[in-house]
């Protein structure tokens, strides 16, 4: 154990050399740059799929692939963006920033945050062989609904399972380690009240996560069980229901859809005060709207399921506290649009991204308030309506908050300004992209298109057409910012301590690049 | 306490753990995905097994790399907190583990069976189960009612059990042993407090005793149901949610005493000072969690 005797010298150290630093390191700065290439090659692993998808829906009729393989490209699109690109990059972000912004050396437990990571890349190699296996891969939707996902499914789903265990292990471990770090490991003078709000909002994720993701363990080891060792969970027979899986999966699942947006509030709220040059309006109420709707996130899991067969109690309840959640919501976009009003903008990409955000991630809130309403779901539910919901709300939503959060820290990161130019025309074109791919889904869905259908009616052929050219473009598009990420890793012009003229919190009081070991000493927060 | 927080450098524990833990489940699935078409040609098992030896193995090392650096005095007062925030999260994702298996019970008892059998709400659902009824524990499954009073089998026909666990036999002696071990653990913590070695070696010697024949007896109970009473995994929601809640928990019982024997040996080599014993403590607040849990089976599987 000597190595590990020395704990007053290893301040002073920069990075180890060669490839095992990556696979021993507990530097959260490592560990929070491997989580972000690890996302981004799952966006891309993913984005693939979902091309294959659109060139299948081009035009109507089956020419590109199987229908069998056409339900594996939805599933594994599903499962790798949401547990493979979306939520590693949020925990990138949260392993890179968060021990900067509360003035900590680290995260709290390293060791813990280092399997945290290599956990993933394991369970995701396990999770893309079963395509290869006999009976192919995940079919079931990324909802693995029970009997799809028990009776119908095919043999690889046990891996399935297995490796969605392991992805929990690394999100539990990981959700843990932040609350332990934001917690304990704040600079003197950092009360709760005064944290930044990326920070406050990965706290309250934190939360959602240790509570659900254990209820995901426990659905998917009862299928488990249902599938290998006789049990009727979900069988009518032996006096289970097949509804029981969805009542436990989107008791999960709802929690889950907010752990993939409230990191983005965060983000969020730190771009457009920089760029407006003014303080976020409202900072208390960010705070008391992102725990609401963290609350409110808890009971409303049911208005997936409206058109399952509840009772009308239910569909009630669920329906009035689902569209309670467009209150503090709401409260967030006001905050965001006043914080802008009156400010002195800028428009650099990052700003770009967040304001592009802030307008679409509202219409994909309304398209959702639209399906709260239970006797109107019944219409749109399981259409292509709901497809341009949940990705208005993840595409522009999530993922453009994850692009602003990289363009405005990238220069803390690498110590270089990326080529504004080549930012600016990766947001254009994303920009247009992704509301040339999701925007007519809107009217395919409400004219009553269905989802994971490989063929379709000849009347949704247009709209079909123009949401595949937009596909593409907006995958093509990505490549763009590899190379921008790429082409500021290796040089460009050198970033100040202070990036960005209205930049606020203890990240930017760093150097740029920030040092290998961030906060030796807590700075004292006023 | 500027500067003392304790950064490992480097660590080729987390890697091994999760090349472990990778195995583990690679061997898991393979041998439940052989098992269950047939194939006894299958290395599943071994492969599962070497990968639980090698979970062990690191969780062995990564728990004595922590107590050494403890040891060393690296842990500062604040390390030592993360400690207990993580232990204490911990054990709360533990809860909503079991939370999930609960709720399914109560799900299935308030909503599914009687809906199935006619009542309420869906209560529709009977037309497709004639004949069933509402019966809680569910000793004849829809399908077993559907043969009876039509004659039609299905093809996921499932058998519901003979007879029922009665609550006032053996599940009565292992609540009474596991809550007086909650209490005798509480002593031990006590004794370790006050600096008196004796009380604590004692006490937690029994909580352990305690604790390893609540497993026993928990394990003849499963023979029993499989072997008597016609109980088993396949008989049913009932058998389904009965073994999945007492299951995980028996699992639980075994993992929290052997945390304990561990804390015992421990305590014999000295680890642990009156005012620094997180390690016990932890395993401590494990053991209570557990008893909780059945607290909430007895009531809920045994007695309503």
């Amino acid at each position: 154990m000597s190595a590990v005797i020395d704990n007053h010298t290893h301040d002073h150290h920069g990075p180890k050399k060669g490839f095992m630093r990556w696979i021993l390191t507990t530097n959260h700065k490592d560990i929070g740059a491997m989580y972000l290439w690890f996302s981004f090659a799952m966006f891309f692993v993913g984005g693939a799929f979902a091309l294959v998808i659109r060139s299948e829906l081009f035009q109507p009729g089956l020419q590109m692939v199987e229908p069998e393989f056409f339900n594996q490209m939805t599933t594994m699109h599903g499962l790798i963006m949401v547990f493979g690109a979306v939520m590693p990059a949020f925990v990138g972000l949260a392993n890179w920033l968060i021990p900067v912004m509360i003035g900590a050396p680290d995260m709290a437990l390293p060791r813990l945050n280092n399997w945290s990571f290599w956990l993933l890349p394991f369970s995701f190699a396990i999770l893309l062989s079963s395509l290869f296996m006999e009976g192919g891969g995940a079919n079931y939707g990324w909802t693995f609904y029970a009997p799809l996902s028990t009776t119908y499914a095919p043999p690889s789903v046990t891996f399935f399972i297995f490796a969605m265990h392991l992805m929990g292990v690394s999100s539990i471990m990981g959700s843990i380690n932040i609350i332990a770090t934001i917690f304990n490991m704040r600079a003197p003078g950092m009360t709760l009240m005064k944290m930044p709000m990326f920070v406050w909002s990965w706290l309250i994720t934190s939360y959602l996560l240790v509570a659900v993701i254990p209820v995901l363990a426990g659905v998917i080891t009862m299928m488990l069980m249902d599938i290998n060792f006789g049990t009727s969970f979900f069988d009518a027979a032996g006096g289970g229901d097949p509804v029981l899986f969805q009542h436990v999966f989107w008791f999960f699942g709802h929690p889950e859809v907010y752990i993939m947006i409230l990191p983005a509030f965060g983000i969020v709220s730190h771009i457009i005060p920089a760029f407006a040059r003014k303080t976020l309006f409202g900072y208390s109420s960010m705070v008391y709207a992102t725990s609401s709707i963290a609350f409110l996130s808890f009971i409303v899991w049911a208005h997936h399921m409206f058109t399952v067969g509840i009772p009308l109690v239910g569909e009630l309840f669920f329906m009035y506290a689902t569209m309670l959640i467009a209150v503090p919501t709401g409260v967030k976009v006001f905050n965001w649009v006043t914080t802008m009003f009156r400010g002195s903008m800028t428009f650099e990409t990052p700003m770009l991204f967040a304001i592009a955000f802030v307008v679409l991630f509202t219409i994909g809130g309304f398209s959702g308030l639209m399906l709260a309403v239970a006797p109107a779901d019944f219409q749109y539910h399981d259409t292509y309506f709901v497809v341009a919901h949940f990705h208005y709300v993840l595409v522009p939503g999530a993922i453009f908050a994850i692009f602003a959060a990289m363009y405005y820290w990238l220069p803390k990161m690498t110590g270089n300004m990326y080529p504004e130019w080549l930012g600016k025309l990766h947001f254009w074109l994303s920009f247009v992209g992704m509301n040339l791919t999701f925007f007519p889904m809107h009217f395919i869905g409400l004219a009553g298109m269905p989802r994971r259908i490989p063929d379709y009616n000849m009347q949704f052929a247009d709209f079909n057409m123009v949401a595949s050219v937009g596909a593409f473009a907006f995958g093509i598009t990505q490549l763009i910012f590899l190379a921008v990420v790429v082409i500021t890793i290796r040089g460009g012009k050198k970033a100040e301590a202070k990036s960005w003229e209205g930049a606020d919190g203890l990240e930017w009081s760093l150097p740029s690049p920030a040092p290998y070991h961030s906060f030796s000493t807590p700075p004292e927060v006023k | 306490m500027a500067g003392s927080y304790y950064v490992p450098e480097q660590s080729s524990l987390p890697i091994a753990a999760t090349i472990a833990a990778s195995i583990m489940m690679l061997g898991a699935g393979t041998w439940v995905v052989d098992l269950n078409a047939g194939n006894v040609y299958s290395n599943g098992s071994t492969i599962f097994a070497v990968g639980l030896a090698a979970v062990l193995a690191v969780m062995w090392f990564w728990f004595s790399t922590v107590i050494k650096e403890h040891q060393a005095g690296m842990n500062s007062a604040q390390l030592q907190k993360s400690y207990v925030w993580g232990m204490g999260w911990f054990i709360f994702s533990e809860v909503m583990f079991f939370a999930a298996f609960f709720g399914a019970l109560f799900y299935v008892r308030t909503f599914s069976v009687p809906w199935l059998a006619g009542e309420g709400d869906k209560g529709v659902t009977n037309m497709l189960w004639t004949g069933f009824e509402n019966t809680w524990p569910l000793m004849q499954t829809p399908a077993q009612a559907l043969a009876e009073s039509t004659g039609v089998i299905t093809a996921d026909h499932v058998k519901g059990p003979d007879q029922v666990i009665p609550w006032s036999g053996l599940p009565l002696i292992n609540t009474l042993l596991l809550l007086s071990s909650s209490v005798t653990v509480h002593f031990a913590h006590v004794g370790l407090k006050n600096g008196n070695d004796k009380a604590m070696t004692r006490w937690l010697g029994a909580t352990i005793i305690l604790g390893f024949v609540f497993v026993g007896f928990q394990a003849e109970e499963y023979v029993l149901a499989y072997t008597q009473l016609g109980l088993t995994l396949e008989s049913g929601v009932y058998g389904a949610t009965f073994f999945m809640l007492t299951g995980f928990h028996g699992l639980h019982v075994c993992i929290g005493a052997i945390m304990l024997s561990i804390m015992w040996l421990r305590h014999r080599r000295g680890h642990f000072k009156p005012h620094d014993h997180f390690g016990f403590e932890a395993a401590s607040w494990y053991w209570h969690f557990v008893d909780v849990v059945w607290v909430g089976l007895f009531l809920f599987v045994y007695i309503l």
